[in-house]
């Protein structure tokens, strides 16, 4: 089966600091695989290299089939294909503070893929309808709760339905039981074919709706497999100790 | 100006025991009236300077000079910053009116100036209906254009200075220009390039200002000054600055004959109204905003091309951008304003209108490309990233994520330059440009007082600027609620 993404030995810098060592990491389509690590492991590294807005010194990233070379980012008038095959939802708030819900849904697929208005419009109340915020779509994202706008930003990053869609600590600002309807979407869209890599250290998350753990420390993968072995095999101990310290992040 | 006044005040020698006669005159104004003594620059010379060293004689007392501007003499005379105001200020009955005024020293004529070629069609104002005709703001000929103009009469256009109105007729920014003959004479003996019409289009003359209550110090002006035309030494200094001609032989006699002077110039004699005057104010305030509004649209236009260059531009673009603004914002906008009128008019002679619009978009374009390029570079990180993950281009971001975000935060300084443009726009007036303060100088100088055209002005300024910050506030909570 090919892979959604194909991430080989990616080494990756920030000014002296080496923040990837050689990262190799696979997700197939329909397979939700959390990245996981405590501050400064290097998860959100690797999610910025793979939508190329961040460079990586060395190794490979294939994204569904395009290869994104070491060195500079390159200008995104050469990322047209990539930005098609990639959505991103980020840590931090994002959303367009000028735009309600629903023309922050349809910018892309408006001004990037050239919809019309109305064939745009109808596409994005299905998304919100199936993320259940099609009641917001007037709104302005500062009149959003945190969960409402999680959801949107997921709605619109899938807009213009990307094959591959990272997620960059989603749970962070979500209580518990939104928490697990924020896990239920996510499958549901991986049920439709979507690969996921969501980057995170919110351990009970990722034991209940992961297919693949995959945890990441001073730059490298040091464990992966499935939650139940990673996260719940006694012989993990130490693993589940480091992701459950008390340092556990709030942003790298 | 006050300390060299008050220096010369201490230094004077004590030739007498009076307390030395002030009295005010503009040097700018030149020869024959009052100039800069070449030889000695801290000296004055001219006739005016003479006729007050007769009357300073005449009273024991030294005449001490006090620069003042040109239109300022009647205020400060009255104020009391001297006791005799003298540099060709023309009588006429307003000043009447207000102040003191000594009998006429000296009768001149208000000419025509045109260039050789229209000699012949342009003899008489009547031949120059439509026409731009440049003369000194506040004058009696500024006053005698205005009065013609709603009868189809030439397109008055007002000067500070009396040596730009003759180059721009030689240039053909205008058509003609009506001063007095003092004037027009110097200016053809300095520059030449016009032709003087020999009919005079109206007499006018000059006086001494003094202040209202000052009547006793007029009466002996009056005394010294028919003495003076009487013993042939007025007539001698009028030769040696080579004005003298018939029209002084004929008034001299006259003056003398009637020991109450001539009356008052011209026949509109009464003090115009507020009512009267409204209509012009209301104008020029119209200039007013016509020309912040064009101003600010070419500012906004060419402050974001400046910001974006700014900020996305290569180092190639950016240096010179970043020259451009300093330059703008390192210098005084009348500075601007000069450079652009009469320093280009050699390669370019761009109307008044276009060259005001033009120097203060120029200069507001500085400014509000800094406001532009803060607010670009307020927007957080992620809202770019966002967009490019999203797949627009980057000038899709610009235009559709970063530019309406920043203008939102560019709104409160930028509704703030407006009305600071809406006000600099006054400066203007130095390039011949009458707009809504300058009008309101005419005005004050006519009706000889401040107090109400300085009320109307200001009502008018804040009539506009304050429905504008009103509005600017609405906006800026609309877009803080959402």
């Amino acid at each position: 089966m090919t892979q959604a993404l194909d991430v080989r030995d990616v080494h990756a810098s920030r000014g002296p600091h080496q923040v990837l060592r050689g990262v190799t990491i696979d997700v197939a389509p329909g397979e939700i695989c959390a990245l996981m690590g405590t501050s400064g492991a290097g998860k959100t590294t690797m999610l910025r290299a793979i939508a190329a807005l961040g460079p990586f010194d060395s190794g490979s990233i294939v994204v569904d089939g395009f290869a994104l070379t070491p060195g500079h980012v390159p200008p995104e008038s050469k990322l047209r294909v990539l930005r098609r095959s990639v959505g991103m939802v980020f840590q931090s708030q994002s959303l367009f503070e000028h735009l309600t819900v629903i023309d922050n849904v349809t910018l892309a697929l408006v001004h990037a893929l050239g919809w019309t208005r109305e064939r745009a419009d109808a596409e994005a109340v299905e998304l919100l309808t199936t993320l259940g915020v099609a009641h917001r779509a007037a709104a302005y994202p500062r009149q959003l709760s945190g969960g409402e706008a999680q959801r949107v930003t997921i709605a619109r990053a899938l807009a213009p339905d990307p094959t591959l869609l990272l997620l960059d600590e989603p749970t962070s600002a979500l209580d518990p039981a939104r928490r697990t309807s924020l896990g239920e979407v996510l499958r549901a869209l991986a049920a439709e074919g979507h690969a996921l890599l969501i980057s995170t250290h919110d351990v009970d998350f990722a034991e209940a709706f992961a297919d693949r753990v995959a945890v990441l420390a001073k730059g490298v993968v040091v464990e992966e497999g499935s939650p139940r072995d990673i996260l719940s095999d006694s012989t993990h101990a130490d693993v589940r100790a480091l992701l459950r310290s008390p340092s556990a992040e709030p942003r790298e | 100006m006050l300390f060299s006044a008050l220096a010369i005040f201490a230094c004077a020698p004590a030739s007498t025991s009076h307390a030395p006669l002030r009295w005010g005159g503009d040097a700018e104004g030149g020869a024959p009236f009052v100039e800069a003594d070449p030889a000695d620059p801290a000296k004055v010379r001219g006739f005016d300077v003479e006729i007050a060293q007769m009357i300073g004689h005449d009273l024991h007392r030294d005449a001490v000079f006090v620069q003042v501007a040109w239109s300022s003499i009647e205020a400060s005379v009255e104020r009391g910053d001297f006791s005799i105001g003298m540099s060709g200020v023309e009588d006429r009955p307003e000043l009447r009116a207000r102040h003191a005024v000594s009998i006429p020293y000296f009768e001149f004529r208000e000419v025509l100036a045109v260039r050789f070629a229209d000699s012949a069609r342009y003899r008489t104002l009547a031949d120059l209906s439509g026409k731009r005709v440049a003369t000194l703001g506040g004058t009696g000929a500024y006053q005698t254009l205005l009065d013609l103009q709603p009868h189809a009469g030439p397109v008055p256009i007002s000067y500070d200075d009396d040596v730009h109105p003759y180059s721009d007729l030689v240039s053909g920014r205008v058509d003609a220009v009506l001063l007095d003959n003092i004037i027009a004479d110097r200016s053809l003996r300095r520059s030449g390039g016009f032709y003087i019409q020999p009919v005079p289009v109206a007499t006018g003359h000059y006086v001494a200002v003094l202040a209202a209550a000052d009547t006793a110090l007029r009466d002996s002006v009056n005394v010294i000054l028919r003495a003076h035309m009487r013993d042939g030494s007025l007539e001698k200094t009028f030769r040696a600055w080579k004005v003298w001609d018939t029209t002084q032989v004929q008034y001299f006699a006259r003056a003398l004959a009637d020991s109450a002077g001539p009356h008052a110039v011209g026949a509109a004699a009464s003090v115009r109204s507020v009512r009267s005057y409204l209509p012009a104010l209301l104008r020029a305030a119209l200039i007013t905003l016509l020309l912040s509004c064009l101003a600010m649209m070419l500012a906004v236009a060419l402050g974001i091309a400046v910001a974006a260059g700014r900020v996305y531009g290569s180092p190639l673009v950016r240096a010179p951008l970043a020259v451009y603004v300093e330059i703008i914002r390192g210098t005084p906008v009348l500075l601007q304003l000069f450079v652009l009128y009469y320093g280009l008019s050699g390669f370019i002679r761009l109307p008044a209108f276009v060259a005001a619009v033009l120097g203060l978009g120029l200069n507001y374009a500085a400014y509000e490309s800094e406001i532009y390029r803060a607010a670009l570079q307020a927007i957080p990180r992620s809202q770019l990233e966002a967009g490019r993950t999203l797949g627009l281009s980057e000038a899709q971001i610009l235009r559709l994520v970063r530019g309406p975000q920043a203008l939102r935060l560019a709104l409160a300084p930028m509704t703030n330059d407006f009305v600071a443009l809406l006000k600099d726009s006054s400066l203007v007036s130095v390039i011949t440009v009458v707009e809504l303060t300058k009008q309101t100088a005419i005005y004050a100088t006519n009706v000889g007082s401040w107090v109400v055209p300085g009320l109307l002005c200001s009502i008018i300024y804040l009539a506009m600027s304050l429905p504008l910050s009103r509005l600017a506030r609405r906006l800026e909570r609309k877009w803080s609620s959402i």
